[in-house]
């Protein structure tokens, strides 16, 4: 079992916006290596759930596991939990006033005590990777909507996180360019990172993922591997959700 | 629309150098009007105040060269003060007023004592005329008796710095807000603790957004600086004023004033550049 221990492990989590009940009880858990991908409606908690596990929303209920270690407990260090996991976002959020590279040497430098140099030479490798090598020093509005998000990818794995949360990260680019920042989510599972991501594109999801979960007003309706969830949904909300998305 | 493209030896086409040739004779007129425009509005002001009734004894008593050129030395020796003033309010300033903005930013109980010491601050001191602040500051913490023999533009330094942090931390508080919360949000989620994401993201965007307000309330120090003179240091302010006394005219008085316009000459050019050269820098993209 201790080898089985997933990277995160979520257990019965409750959130709640007020009188709106977001999340009502998710139970989960992504191990080393795995690709699970949360697929659902618009509003039906994908985006808040993630945020709950980075420690950006508060929770209302429930725990937490990350390695084994309860992040949910007020008694832990916030900033020490977020800095083992990487997170993009829909939107990029690229800090505009700092260069392509500081953006992504920033963590390394400031959370992680590396020395500057070390930053940089990691950034520099990541950026040479997904083709960027000669913008470092180019500032974030310069690049196209792709290049951004691969450049927001990039910023969250540079660290080397134990857990990487990808929030939607293609649904505000151009559809020419959701390849190119697909191709780089793909490559990073090739490359052993341990992923727990949204998304509204049903085929990446099956192509890529190891595991699907389906969420449906905060519930969490069904689960697991691609080829049952998308072949053979038990749940009629399931079923419903996946013939509208394949109309499109 | 599908002409063939005639192209010269320039390897331009026709079109686009008939458009370039329109386009330099516009600009080649625009200049002459802006300048015949200038040019007579100029005359037009030069002979009415030439030619109203007491324009002589104005000439005399205001515009009187060998008055001015005595007192140059004086007042330029004055103004090196009010420089020097002006450089270590400027750190002051900058310094309090960030303090303040940051109190209150901060969330939470437990800063509420300091939030509203920071809130009645500011209220009271955007409120209060500067001379008032400087009366109190430099006559009223000197009598308490408590503080060694200082200088009063000690105290006129430090009264600036109360009545411009104020305001500053006020405008620094406005760019901070304007950050968008993703960014807070993206640099928590890498990991870096409030206070790092405070001074890495939020400040230098935040101050980024308000470069010309800043600079506007820099020029208006740079001017207020002239009334430490109430506390009777010898600034340029002080030294007009005992040269006019001394001679009864009031050319020292412009000649004070001149100068001072043409140390915040510099800074109003730099302020252009630099919002020129951060918009062009960041915003390549139209997005802000
Ligand atoms: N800060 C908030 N305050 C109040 N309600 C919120 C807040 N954030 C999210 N919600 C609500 O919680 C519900 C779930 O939102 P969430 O963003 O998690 O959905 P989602 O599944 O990510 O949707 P989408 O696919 O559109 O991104 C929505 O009804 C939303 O209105
Ligand atoms: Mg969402």
């Amino acid at each position: 079992m201790t080898s089985a221990e997933p990277v995160l492990r979520i257990t019965n989590l409750h959130k709640r916006f007020g009188d709106v009940h977001v999340l009502q009880g998710i139970d989960l858990e992504v191990f080393q290596h795995q690709v699970v991908v949360v697929i659902g409606a618009s509003g039906s908690g994908k985006s808040t759930l993630l945020k709950s596990v980075n420690l950006l929303e508060q929770i209302d209920d429930g725990q937490i596991f990350l390695k084994g270690e309860d992040i949910s407990d007020p008694r832990i260090a916030v900033d020490k939990a977020r800095a083992r996991i990487g997170v993009v976002f829909q939107q990029f959020n690229l800090f505009p006033h700092l260069t392509v590279l500081d953006n992504v040497a920033l963590a390394n430098r400031r959370v992680h005590g590396l020395s500057r140099d070390e930053a940089e030479t990691i950034a520099r490798h990541w950026l040479d990777r997904i083709g960027l090598g000669h913008k470092l020093r180019d500032y974030p509005d310069r690049l196209s909507g792709g290049q951004q998000q691969r450049v927001a990818i990039v910023r969250a794995i540079a660290s080397d996180p134990e857990l990487l949360l990808l929030d939607e990260i293609t649904s505000s680019l151009d559809p020419l360019l959701v390849g190119e920042v697909l191709d780089l989510v793909s490559e990073l599972k090739a490359g052993g990172s341990t992923i727990l991501m949204t998304t509204h594109e049903m085929q990446f999801a099956r192509n890529v993922g190891d595991h699907v979960i389906f969420l449906k007003d905060g519930f969490l309706l069904e689960q697991g591997t691609p080829q049952q969830v998308f072949d053979e949904p038990q749940h009629p909300a399931t079923r419903e959700y996946l013939s509208r998305v394949k109309t499109h | 629309m599908n002409s063939a493209p005639v192209t010269t030896e320039s390897g331009l086409s026709g079109v686009e150098l008939g458009r370039r040739a329109f386009r330099k004779k516009q600009s080649g007129r625009s200049v002459l009007i802006s300048l015949a425009s200038t040019v007579m509005l100029a005359a037009i002001v030069w002979l009415t105040v030439v030619n109203t009734p007491g324009w002589a004894l104005v000439q005399q008593a205001f515009f009187d060269p060998k008055t001015g050129a005595n007192f140059f030395p004086s007042i330029l020796l004055g103004l090196w003060l009010n420089v020097r003033i002006l450089f270590f309010a400027v750190i002051g300033v900058a310094i309090f007023a960030t303090l303040i903005a940051v109190i209150r930013t901060l969330r939470g109980p437990v800063f509420y004592p300091l939030r509203l010491i920071a809130t009645v601050y500011t209220d009271l001191f955007r409120g209060m005329p500067l001379i008032i602040v400087l009366y109190l500051v430099g006559f009223g913490i000197p009598a308490l008796g408590v503080t060694p023999r200082l200088p009063p533009e000690v105290w006129g330094t430090l009264a600036l710095i109360l009545t411009y942090s104020a305001y500053v931390s006020e405008v620094l508080r406005a760019g901070m807000e304007a950050v968008h919360p993703s960014q807070r949000l993206a640099a928590r989620s890498l990991g870096l603790t409030h206070a790092q994401t405070l001074r890495l993201i939020v400040l230098p965007q935040g101050i980024r957004k308000v470069v010309p307000a800043l600079m506007n309330d820099f020029v208006s120090m740079q001017k207020d600086v002239g009334l430490v003179s109430v506390l009777g240091s010898i600034d340029a302010v002080r030294a007009a004023q005992i040269a006019v006394a001394d001679t009864y005219n009031f050319t020292p008085y412009i000649v004070a004033g001149l100068l001072f316009v043409v140390i915040s000459l510099p800074f109003i050019r730099l302020t252009d550049w630099l919002a020129g050269r951060a918009q062009l820098r960041e915003q390549i993209g139209g997005k802000v």
